[in-house]
């Protein structure tokens, strides 16, 4: 876990000191709201259908008990009691009112949390692999370079109005949890020869034009990584387009030159400034990797966990789904699902909260990470803790066994509290999730990942869902469009529409045909609807969506 | 040729609650049952004018259509639905009090 420096915290003090008094003329009229909106937004607060929105970065998804336990404090005392994880390792409040803002941000900061940068044309929240520190596959962790980035790109006076937004995801491990190539920046972290280096990709987004990540590099050293990544913003900052919103991501400006062009671009503005890079930047990642020492893990007998998984079979199907391979013997990685059925995806109440901080402090080294995936990650815990954890998670709505299956939806806010949605997601959700809950079928059908989202700027990540789903206002009603196929990990895709959308109705009858065409059409049990639609294409899918065209063909 | 001018209230959000408000006769209220019906393109024009000025009180000033059968407002977008009830998830916002 990264340590506050006497300058990070004094650096916070100031800057919530500052926005503290922009609230004030604001309220006051010295500001206009022309004027106060990009200040809010560069800290994170929006205006959302009903109300304010607080938008607080967790710094690549990694919390401990304390930092869980105050978004819970700042859940109770000035919103309604919970808070929403979002696709960006954020959490969301959704009901803050603009006087209470600065005193929000101040308590955040007691905690080394902030707002900053999770808004406007700027770098953004660098995420990373939920699993940092502690995947088996890892090749490092991935968490320092993130913290370097962060303090590199906060209030970087070059990149605070960029043509647009700009993403960097960073991973350590191959198997990609970050969705390294929908990002504007990705960062594999490498070996080659021995020594660690970062393949950087660069270009990718989801949004109205989706776009997979090109490899710009394949090797970057580790002190020549902060150079390259000015100079890619840099040319980015100056080449991008300015002259509409839609064209202003550097995918299309990746796209409009080519992958070559930008190469010799930012090749040449590394020489320029890689003499400005000393190597202070290498002396502060040595001191931040310090910070993310691997814990000391402990050694105890297993029979708890062995016994439980042999004797109880509703904390045998939550292992068999909920937990992932960890680097140390006796480990296990724990994913909190917060994708109960019918409960909106992404949301925890300030009770569970507090009760998974106190989960991380008693039995997980004192550390949680929030995933892309919209759920809760305890890290590092001894297998032995495993059944009172589980029976924790249960009494507490957490224990749902359902990583990775149908009902372990991504889902942005939508229409029910983003001003830009254009129709809702968060029933959709519900309603798959409870209906495939109803049909008993969801371990049958196995690893099926649903995105879904709002509007076509894919919080939701529809585009690389197994199954996406698109939310549109089609001449004033909810309209819902399907693309299948897509992926987010290292074979990402982007999903390909399979046919007219359907009404709010119709959203449901129409995915569980989807889900059922895919039962009948997969040659075994561990042949996966993704692996299926990989073997045999759009026809057969588009068939059971559409039966009644199928009809009238015949 | 420009659209017919459709029965419609002024709305906005209020600087620091956040909420959903309406033009009403004289204030803002935040019930759209009290907003004050705009049937005449010139009048809200005017009001218009009149309440984008007011941005000490609230922020994104619009025009959104309603349909006026039996003389309370009734939004003609699912948008403006929500807008005067509240999400589905949970029972938060306006419907918290309706």
């Amino acid at each position: 876990m990264y340590h506050y420096t006497d300058f990070d915290s004094e650096f916070l003090a100031q800057r919530n000191a500052q926005f503290r008094a922009q609230v004030a003329r604001r309220i006051d009229g010295s500001l206009t709201e022309d004027e106060f909106k990009p200040l809010r937004l560069m800290n994170g607060l929006y205006l959302q259908l009903h109300a304010y929105m607080l938008r607080v970065a967790i710094p690549y998804g990694t919390l401990n008990g304390a930092q869980m336990h105050k978004l819970a404090e700042i859940a109770d005392k000035w919103d309604k009691g919970y808070g929403h994880f979002t696709t960006r390792q954020n959490i969301q409040y959704n009901w803050p009112r603009l006087r209470d803002v600065p005193d929000m941000l101040d308590a955040l900061a007691d905690v080394n949390l902030h707002a900053i940068q999770t808004s406007g044309n700027t770098i953004r929240n660098v995420t990373a692999d939920h699993f940092a520190g502690a995947a088996a596959d890892e090749i490092a962790d991935p968490r320092p370079v993130a913290e370097l980035i962060r303090q590199w790109s906060t209030d970087h006076p070059e990149f605070q109005f960029l043509p647009r937004k700009f993403k960097v995801a960073v991973s350590g491990a191959p198997h990609d949890r970050a969705v390294l190539k929908a990002h504007d920046i990705g960062l594999q972290i490498v070996e080659r020869d021995g020594a660690r280096g970062f393949e950087v990709i660069v270009g990718g987004g989801l949004g109205r034009t989706p776009m997979i990540g090109k490899v710009l590099y394949d090797f970057v050293s580790a002190e020549d990584l902060l150079p390259t990544l000015e100079a890619i913003v840099s040319v980015y900052n100056l080449l991008g387009r300015r002259d509409n919103k839609y064209k202003a991501r550097i995918k299309i400006t990746v796209h409009e030159n080519g992958i070559h062009d930008i190469r010799a671009r930012v090749d040449a503005r590394y020489a320029l400034i890689r003499p400005q890079f000393t190597g202070v930047d290498q002396q502060m990642l040595a001191r931040i990797e310090a910070d993310f020492a691997t814990p000391e893990f402990a050694e105890k007998p297993l029979a708890p966990y062995e016994a439980a998984y042999t004797n109880d079979p509703v904390f045998r199907a939550w292992a068999d789904t909920n937990l992932a391979a960890h680097r140390a013997p006796g480990y296990a990685i724990v994913s909190i699902s917060l994708k109960a059925h019918g409960a909106t995806p992404g949301d925890a109440t300030s009770d569970q909260m507090r009760l998974m901080a106190y989960l991380a402090a008693e039995y997980g080294h004192d550390e949680l990470r929030i995933s892309h995936e919209q759920n809760v990650i305890l890290p590092h815990v001894h297998r032995a803790d495993l059944p009172v954890v589980h029976a924790l998670l249960n009494e507490a709505g957490l224990g749902t066994a359902n990583i990775g299956l149908i009902s372990d939806i991504i889902a942005c806010p939508g229409m029910d509290y983003c001003a830009q949605a254009t129709a809702r997601s968060i029933p959709v959700a519900q309603e798959i999730a409870m209906r495939f809950d109803t049909l008993k079928l969801e371990h049958d059908i196995g690893p099926l990942k649903i995105k879904i989202s709002g509007c076509i700027n894919a919080c939701g990540h529809h585009h690389v869902g197994h199954i996406g789903i698109l939310g549109l206002d089609r001449a004033g009603v909810e309209n819902y469009q399907i693309t299948l196929g897509g992926d987010g990990t290292e074979s990402a895709a982007i999903g390909e529409r399979a046919g007219p959308g359907f009404s709010a109705d119709e959203i449901i009858p129409a995915i569980e045909r989807l889900v059922m065409a895919y039962l009948d059409l997969r040659v075994e049990r561990s042949e996966t609807f993704l692996q299926t639609y990989r073997r045999l294409g759009l026809a057969p899918f588009k068939a059971a969506l559409y039966p009644q065209e199928k009809a009238d063909a015949a | 040729m420009a659209q017919a001018f459709k029965p419609s209230v002024i709305t906005a959000n209020a600087l620091l609650e956040g909420d959903v408000v309406y033009l009403g006769t004289r204030d803002w209220v935040r019930d759209l049952a009290h907003a004050e019906i705009l049937t005449d393109e010139a009048v809200a024009d005017i009001r218009m004018l009149e309440a984008s000025a007011q941005s000490d009180l609230v922020v994104g000033v619009y025009l959104a259509p309603m349909d006026t059968l039996g003389g309370t407002p009734k939004p003609t977008h699912f948008r403006e639905v929500f807008r005067a009830t509240g999400p589905s998830n949970y029972a938060h916002g306006k419907q918290e009090t309706l």
